[in-house]
């Protein structure tokens, strides 16, 4: 199998994208080679520039495990005039990290990469509905007692909505994200 | 209709909404043709904050029907406070009970408590969440003096908390309602439910005066603000003053003019008004007690399928 086989082969359906970043070693643009290469992992790219660290944050990521981190904010970007960029390494995101990702990264890219190459590159989906990974802020919310209940948000457009209390939360997502 | 529950004046479509009012208009004309109906069933009422109005217009509507009421009694002498979940206390009581209503300060109770019984549930009202057996009453009352067709309804003062509000903005939605909201800038409507009305469609504007509105109006909607709304008195007097209706506040409105409140009222409406042919606030009350037996009847019924 050459490479070019595996990689197409491993393309996502969702990938809308048509980018041709390269990650790993090879025909990297200028502006990728800012932050280190990969050997194995993820990167998350084309996330809204200034949301790196609440990514981060949300995905509980935060160097303690002596995982590889590389972040790059406020680079230049083809589809956005800034954007930011994270690698991390010997870490490949779950359906649930991704679900929460596309609350605060709409237009996020995930790549896996293994061995250097991206084996597999999807633009995130946004779920209709996120199930236990925010928790409601109302303090008038019947989540937010001692009630045996799991916190239900809907996602519309622009903004998240709490299934019970129906708050509608818009620029203070990160800020629900359950730690 | 064939709904388990009724938590929110959103899940019902406009012939849900008629059939209702359908149905307690037969109930209104004759009630014996249910007064024995479900003499053997029983009502749970849970209300964890005080309404004794709505109590005892769903106790009256029950016994009504032939049937009787559990009480869980009040918040002080019940297991709430000693701390047990809303969740656990829903389980057991609907042990005992053929349907349950519920009234509860927090947003989302009655989602929530649905989701843990099987039998009938009814939303009495959840914090600032909603209150549809208010909201049917509210339609009922509309419908027998203005009509629910072609309706211009202004709707006045705590527009922010008021649950009655938001469930009555939200049914008029099924209809051909143009509805004004009038408020102070800070008790407008919350986002949420401007949001869900233009998702409606409905035709909405909001303004923070009566004047320019009244005269075009067919039905006005008073609710109650509250003192506790406001930092100090003397902000709460001055507000509170721009949105009292008296018999001079009304000389501009038109001749059928149908006056509405969810009650109790405490200034907002002046006493000379009740004996005009505008009011309609105690009327309103008392059909409670058809439009709570209509919806029992049809929760109920459809449970013994
Ligand atoms: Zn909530």
């Amino acid at each position: 199998m050459t490479n070019d086989e595996r990689k197409n082969g491993a393309h996502h359906d969702s990938n809308e994208s048509g980018e041709t970043d390269d990650y790993g070693t090879g025909h990297a643009h200028d502006h990728e080679l800012r932050v280190s290469k990969i050997h194995n992992g993820t990167v998350i790219d084309h996330v809204r520039s200034g949301q790196a660290l609440n990514v981060l944050a949300v995905l509980g990521i935060d160097g303690s495990e002596g995982e590889e981190i590389s972040i790059g904010m406020n680079v230049p970007s083809d589809r956005f005039a800034r954007k930011d960029i994270i690698k991390v390494e010997d870490r490949e995101l779950s359906q649930d990290e991704v679900d929460v990702l596309t609350l605060i990264a709409p237009d996020a890219t995930i790549n896996i990469v293994r061995e250097y190459e991206v084996v597999e590159k999807s633009r995130v989906d946004r779920p209709d509905v996120v199930e236990g990974v925010l928790s409601c802020s109302n303090s008038g919310c019947i989540t937010t007692g001692d009630e045996p209940v799991t916190s239900k948000f809907d996602v519309l457009e622009d903004a998240v909505r709490c299934a019970y209390c129906e708050t509608i939360f818009r620029e203070d997502i990160p800020a629900l994200i359950d730690t | 209709m064939r709904h388990d529950h009724l938590i929110t004046s959103k899940q019902l479509s406009r012939a849900d909404i008629e059939t209702v009012l359908d149905h307690a208009a037969e109930i209104d004309a004759d009630r014996s043709a249910v007064a024995d109906k479900y003499s053997d069933r029983l009502l749970g009422l849970l209300f964890f904050e005080p309404s004794t109005r709505t109590k005892l217009s769903f106790e009256t509507a029950m016994k009504r029907l032939g049937g009787d009421v559990i009480d869980m009694g009040s918040v002080d002498s019940s297991s709430v406070t000693k701390g047990e979940s809303l969740a656990d206390t829903i389980r057991v009581i609907e042990g005992y009970a053929d349907a349950l209503v519920l009234r509860h300060p927090k947003q989302g109770a009655a989602t929530m408590a649905s989701e843990f019984v099987d039998v009938p549930l009814v939303n009495a009202g959840d914090g600032a969440g909603h209150h549809p057996t208010q909201t049917m009453l509210d339609l009922y009352t509309i419908r027998e003096n203005a009509g629910l067709d072609d309706l211009t309804i202004g709707i006045m003062g705590d527009l922010k908390y008021g649950r009655t509000v938001h469930s009555l903005a939200y049914a008029l939605t099924k209809f051909d309602a143009q509805q004004h909201f009038i408020s102070p800038d800070s008790l407008a409507l919350p986002r949420e439910v401007v949001y869900d009305l233009h998702q409606e469609g409905a035709s909405i504007r909001e303004h923070d005066g009566l004047e320019e509105v009244l005269p075009s109006l067919d039905v006005l909607y008073v609710t109650r603000i509250q003192r506790e709304r406001f930092p100090d008195e003397n902000e709460y007097q001055k507000v509170a003053g721009e949105y009292q209706i008296g018999p001079d506040s009304l000389s501009s409105a038109s001749d059928d003019l149908t006056i509405m409140h969810p009650l109790p009222r405490v200034d907002e409406i002046a006493p000379e008004v009740d004996d005009t042919e505008y009011a309609a606030y105690f009327e309103q009350a008392h059909n409670g007690v058809p439009v709570r037996m209509a919806l029992l009847d049809l929760l109920l019924g459809d449970s013994d399928d």
